[in-house]
């Protein structure tokens, strides 16, 4: 492989090049064995320190990132931010300082607002792994969505790929869309206009407000949450109103090709954005994905873990 | 820096003729071994199991399973190494608990890599004994490890590389003993 490792963080996919995509990419396929053993851990991270910082809810992401760590042998710390002392005032950064100065190796960090894994990534010497940051960009879900789809069509470059939903809260989107067009996959959004990000065709995307036309000659097609919190901001008239127009049910999908992959980054709203007939069926990879996970976030915290230079 | 090469010291006609000599030792010392198994070291001493598992193979008239085995993720020199080297697959279809595995790699040297693969290998199961299988024994261990079949041994100083050179990835079957020059 041409291109080496460099950087000390995972903040984002925008800033990644298409070799580096395609080199974490690369190690994943060679990590997905480990979870199919008996013993399923190797001894690579013994010894290094890995903080699970979450600032917010998750179960996916933090016994995934949590698993992957645990396989590759490293010491792992959960921080759960209800029970810590930024709730007596202290600052992100001041809490950062701290967990650094107990000599961590890497920072897993979920935040809700878009840019704060940046701002610590440029202050701390542990490695930063963005697993979520507001409605800005969810690196290792966009990562394992391609991984899934590469798995799937041996190929990104020139594939067809639709995101169907809320466009504007979602970090997954955002991931995908950067990864994807790096790789040279045609990407179309889809939603209703309460819920597209103004000016998004400037991310090189097409944009529909008819899930006809999203799902006809896609090859892949990637159904996002629709956070039911979001409900009551009058995005959209009411759920059932949703689902009759953005949801993907059984009769949507006889508009799709035959060999089209059905994914969802979950949680799933079964009955809302995708009928349980589609999430369970044959053309659905939701489980595959979860898989993934795993491979990919044990490949990211390989790269990441080998870096030598750091922040002084 | 610059490698000079000194001498060619296994041609392809000999790199063959040791196969097929380690493929007889090997079924000689295995007699009445059931469960035989080949695993080779990535990158070369994969491709040299292939060929010795084809090799006894056709001398037995049975297929015998071989695997490949990626070290890297075992390797005792991860936190010095300039940048992570690529981790290639484990190809392991076969279960390896209570069978008799050879380990092949191209070079014995130090013996770190085969501590590696040793510990790799146990993380599949529990094998009856693991043999090693080398096409060069070039000396200077570091571990306590030996072979159990040498295609050759060459006597080298460290200042020496031993380079196997494998026509399914170098173009050509050789062995040659170079020198770096500084």
């Amino acid at each position: 492989m041409a291109v080496a490792w460099k950087r000390k963080d995972l903040l984002d996919l925008e800033s990644l090049s298409a070799e580096e995509i395609e080199l974490i990419l690369e190690t994943t396929g060679s990590f997905k064995e480990i979870s199919q053993r008996p013993i399923k851990k190797v001894p690579t991270l013994r010894g290094q320190t890995v903080v699970l910082f979450f600032f917010e809810p998750s179960t996916r992401t933090r016994t995934s990132f949590e698993l992957a760590a645990k396989r590759m042998s490293a010491d792992i710390v959960n921080i759960q931010t209800n029970a810590s002392s930024l709730t007596k005032g202290e600052t992100l950064k001041d809490t950062a300082r701290n967990i650094e100065a107990m000599k961590v190796n890497i920072i897993i960090m979920r935040h809700s607002c878009s840019g704060a894994p940046h701002m610590l990534a440029g202050s701390v010497s542990p490695s930063i792994i963005n697993a979520g940051d507001g409605s800005h960009e969810h690196p290792t879900q966009g990562l394992l969505d391609i991984f899934t789809i590469k798995e799937h069509k041996k190929k990104i470059e020139g594939l067809n790929v639709s995101i169907i939903g809320d466009i504007a809260h979602s970090r997954v989107a955002r991931s995908n869309i950067w990864g994807l067009t790096k790789l040279g996959a045609k990407v179309t959004v889809c939603g209703p206009a309460t819920l597209m990000p103004p000016e998004v065709e400037k991310l090189g995307v097409k944009v529909t407000y008819d899930i006809k036309e999203a799902i006809e000659g896609a090859d892949v097609i990637n159904m996002l949450r629709i956070q039911l919190e979001r409900q009551g901001q009058n995005l959209f008239p009411s759920i059932r109103d949703y689902s009759m127009a953005f949801g993907l049910d059984a009769g949507k999908m006889k508009m799709a090709k035959k060999d089209v992959l059905i994914m969802h980054p979950g949680p799933v709203n079964r009955g809302v954005e995708i009928t349980p007939e589609v999430a369970d069926g044959p053309y659905s990879v939701i489980l595959e994905q979860v898989t993934n996970g795993i491979a990919v976030r044990m490949a990211v915290l390989y790269l990441l873990s080998g870096v030598k230079e750091r922040v002084e | 820096m610059k490698i000079k090469e000194k001498a060619k010291v296994l041609d392809a006609e000999q790199i063959d003729k040791s196969l097929v000599r380690i493929a007889h030792e090997i079924l000689e010392n295995n007699k009445d071994v059931e469960d035989l198994a080949i695993v080779g070291i990535r990158t070369r001493g994969a491709i040299l199991a292939q060929r010795l598992a084809a090799k006894i193979g056709s001398i037995k008239g049975s297929l015998v399973p071989v695997g490949a085995l990626d070290i890297t993720l075992y390797r005792d020199d991860l936190t010095t190494v300039a940048e992570q080297p690529v981790v290639h697959k484990t190809e392991i279809d076969f279960d390896i608990h209570e069978s008799v595995i050879v380990l092949v790699d191209d070079v014995l040297y130090t013996g770190r890599t085969i501590r590696c693969a040793l510990d790799a290998l146990i993380d599949f199961g529990r094998p009856k004994s693991i043999q090693l299988a080398v096409l060069v024994d070039r000396g200077h261990r570091e571990l306590p490890i030996r072979a159990d079949y040498a295609g050759k041994n060459i006597p080298t100083s460290q200042k020496e590389t031993v380079q196997v050179k494998i026509k399914e990835s170098d173009g050509v079957d050789e062995v040659v003993v170079a020198e770096k020059e500084d």
